[in-house]
């Protein structure tokens, strides 16, 4: 199997005073169609692993592959290209912007990419379809439920087809019904192939994964395998 | 990504929030407005100016002036055929003020009511020379110079009530009844035509008795030679009292008082740059407001791909796209505030493309001035800690 994110000993402190460390010594790989949960306690760690593993921040020590590629030397735009291309993101807060429909925000998700608007546009129809939001395609997030909103969300984070889907907290805004409904939809995708790793705090989430990771203090504690 | 995606992503972010939108390019507006409105009045009153000049400017007038004893020294009558006689002279013509005589619409009008209304025998080459025009009846001519004709200013005949001439249209001058043959249009270059009232030279000489003698000699000189010309006529006109000759050019009189009141536009200029500038800052106030706001936004185009130049390119162009805006509707306002002083007064209304041009240019200086520092801020946002907010 290939690995799609491969993290080797990375560590994270921010500074101040007293610095605060926030990764020790992380090494994680993750595969091509895996289902990866990430759990902890609050100031864990969780979300900056969720920001190394995307580029977002950089490691102070050890290195992060994507899709077998060092990105630890890439330049601001060499990362921005790699995002917009092999990476895609779900916030807990979804991050919609409000002025644009939903086909808009879906096809956001691709303007960095490049490409005709057209063919753009198209993609963002088609992920919206998947998502099943075929018949919400104008709407404004205002008007969708929280639950439509994170599938928009979702919808935008795989209409590029990525590799990996980064998602931080996907359910923590929704109840049960909606967060069931966002919990299939992201178990599903490794049909097609995609990994996806998901911090959360949500036992329903972490049981319809196959993987747990579990961090304490910047560290990873557990990491086993779901029967 | 390309330029059509961010001006596009702007206008939309613009759109959707009309109201900050529109007071954010206020100031803008109106600085550009007033600088265009105060060029177009301008650019509006000098194309009268020299509509009513005939562009070249080259009447010249000889008046008789005072001796060095103080006493009145009227012209020579040979004085407007020597002037003539000067090679670069293309026209001339005189006219002789009569003294003592006032016109009135009637005998039953007292004497004293003269409503300020002067008599000059006048040459019939006199319009020729100083491009004025009938607005009724004729101008005297050869025949009618000789009987007790007359041709009123416009200001006169406004001021006797005669606005038509009739065969019956008479006016009491000088102890008799003149018939009135014509009445003038406005001559911006001699007001002192608007308030007379023209007779022939053969009629006032017979009839009021002037002898014959000019007060005042109207030239047009070839327009290069204007100065030079201008420099001989005291000593042609009158060789033994060059110094009692008033020579001047009523074009540059004009131009002056033009030159006066366009000082006022240097001081509107200053104001509508004051309002730029106070414009531009409001502009780079709500874009630093802007990048507070939307951080989220930030942080979620820097999640999808967006380089840090991207996301700084995208809010300078929405800064320029504020000032644009601006910048047009300010030159809108300018145009058409220049179309309604220019029809209020009478003029054509002409606003300089120059103006335009340079006004939209300031707009767009402007919004990209605006604009940088809060784009490099947008930009330098940590993605990490963008999304946290």
């Amino acid at each position: 199997m290939t690995a799609v994110l491969q993290i080797a000993g990375a560590g994270k402190t921010y500074p101040g005073s007293p610095p605060v460390t926030a990764l020790t010594d992380i090494t994680l790989d993750i595969h091509e169609a895996e289902r990866a949960a990430v759990l902890g306690p609050s100031g864990s760690g969780k979300s900056t692993l969720l920001h190394v593993a995307g580029t977002l921040e950089r490691p102070d020590r050890g290195g992060v592959r994507i899709g077998g590629r060092d990105v630890s030397a890439l330049s601001d735009a060499e990362l921005s290209r790699v995002r917009a291309r092999r990476l895609g993101f779900v916030f807990q807060q979804f991050h919609l912007i409000a002025h644009l429909d939903a086909v808009q925000n879906v096809a956001l998700g691709l303007l960095y990419r490049g490409g005709p608007a057209r063919a753009r546009r198209a993609a963002a129809v088609d992920a919206l379809d998947r998502v099943g939001l075929g018949h919400r395609l104008g709407h404004r997030p205002a008007r969708l439920s929280g639950g439509e909103r994170q599938r928009v969300a979702i919808a935008r984070a795989v209409a590029g087809r990525p590799g990996l889907i980064l998602a931080d907290e996907p359910t923590g805004n929704l109840d049960s019904v909606a967060g069931q409904q966002i919990i299939e939809l992201l178990a599903g995708l490794a049909a097609d192939g995609t990994a996806v790793v998901v911090v959360t705090h949500d036992p329903a989430v972490a049981a319809a994964m196959d993987r747990r990771i579990v961090m304490q203090d910047g560290r990873i504690v557990a990491d086993e395998a779901v029967s | 990504m390309i330029a059509p995606d961010l001006v596009l992503g702007g206008w939309r972010g613009l759109g959707a929030r009309k109201l900050r939108t529109a007071l954010s390019c206020l100031g803008i507006a109106i600085g550009i407005g007033a600088a265009v409105a105060v060029l177009g009045i301008s650019a509006s009153s000098k194309a009268n100016l020299l509509a009513q000049l005939g562009a070249e400017g080259n009447l010249l007038t000889v008046g008789a002036g005072q001796a060095f004893d103080g006493s009145p020294a009227p012209l020579p009558l040979a004085a407007e055929p020597m002037i003539a006689r000067i090679p670069p002279v293309e026209s001339v013509t005189a006219t002789g003020y009569v003294p003592g005589v006032t016109v009135r619409r009637t005998a039953a009008v007292p004497a004293t009511d003269s409503g300020g209304i002067s008599v000059l025998a006048a040459q019939p080459g006199l319009l020729g020379t100083l491009g004025g025009g009938v607005a009724a009846g004729t101008f005297l001519n050869a025949a009618t110079a000789r009987y007790p004709a007359v041709v009123l200013g416009a200001v006169a005949a406004q001021t006797l009530g005669i606005d038509r001439v009739r065969p019956d249209t008479q006016v009491y001058l000088a102890g008799r009844y003149f018939t009135v043959v014509g009445i003038l249009r406005p001559v911006p270059l001699a007001p002192e035509i608007d308030e007379a009232a023209l007779v022939g030279f053969p009629a006032a000489d017979s009839l009021l008795g002037l002898g014959g003698r000019p007060t005042e000699i109207y030239l047009r000189a070839v327009p290069d030679q204007v100065q030079p010309v201008a420099s001989v006529l005291p000593f042609t006109a009158n060789p033994a009292q060059p110094e009692a000759v008033q020579v001047s050019l009523p074009s540059s009189i004009l131009a002056a008082r033009a030159a006066a009141r366009s000082a006022f536009t240097g001081l509107f200029l200053g104001l509508g740059a004051v309002a730029v500038l106070v414009g531009g800052v409001g502009i780079g106030n709500i874009m630093v407001i802007s990048v507070l706001e939307r951080r989220a936004e930030i942080g979620l185009r820097r999640a999808v791909g967006a380089t840090r130049w991207l996301v700084g390119l995208q809010f300078l162009v929405e800064s320029l796209l504020l000032s644009a805006l601006g910048g047009v509707a300010g030159a809108g306002i300018g145009a058409a505030a220049t179309a309604a002083y220019a029809a209020s007064a009478g003029q054509p209304a002409v606003v300089p493309p120059a103006g335009l041009a340079a006004g939209l240019g300031v707009a767009l200086l402007t919004g990209v001035l605006a604009g940088v520092y809060p784009a490099a801020r947008a930009a330098r946002l940590p993605p990490a800690e963008a999304l946290r907010a």
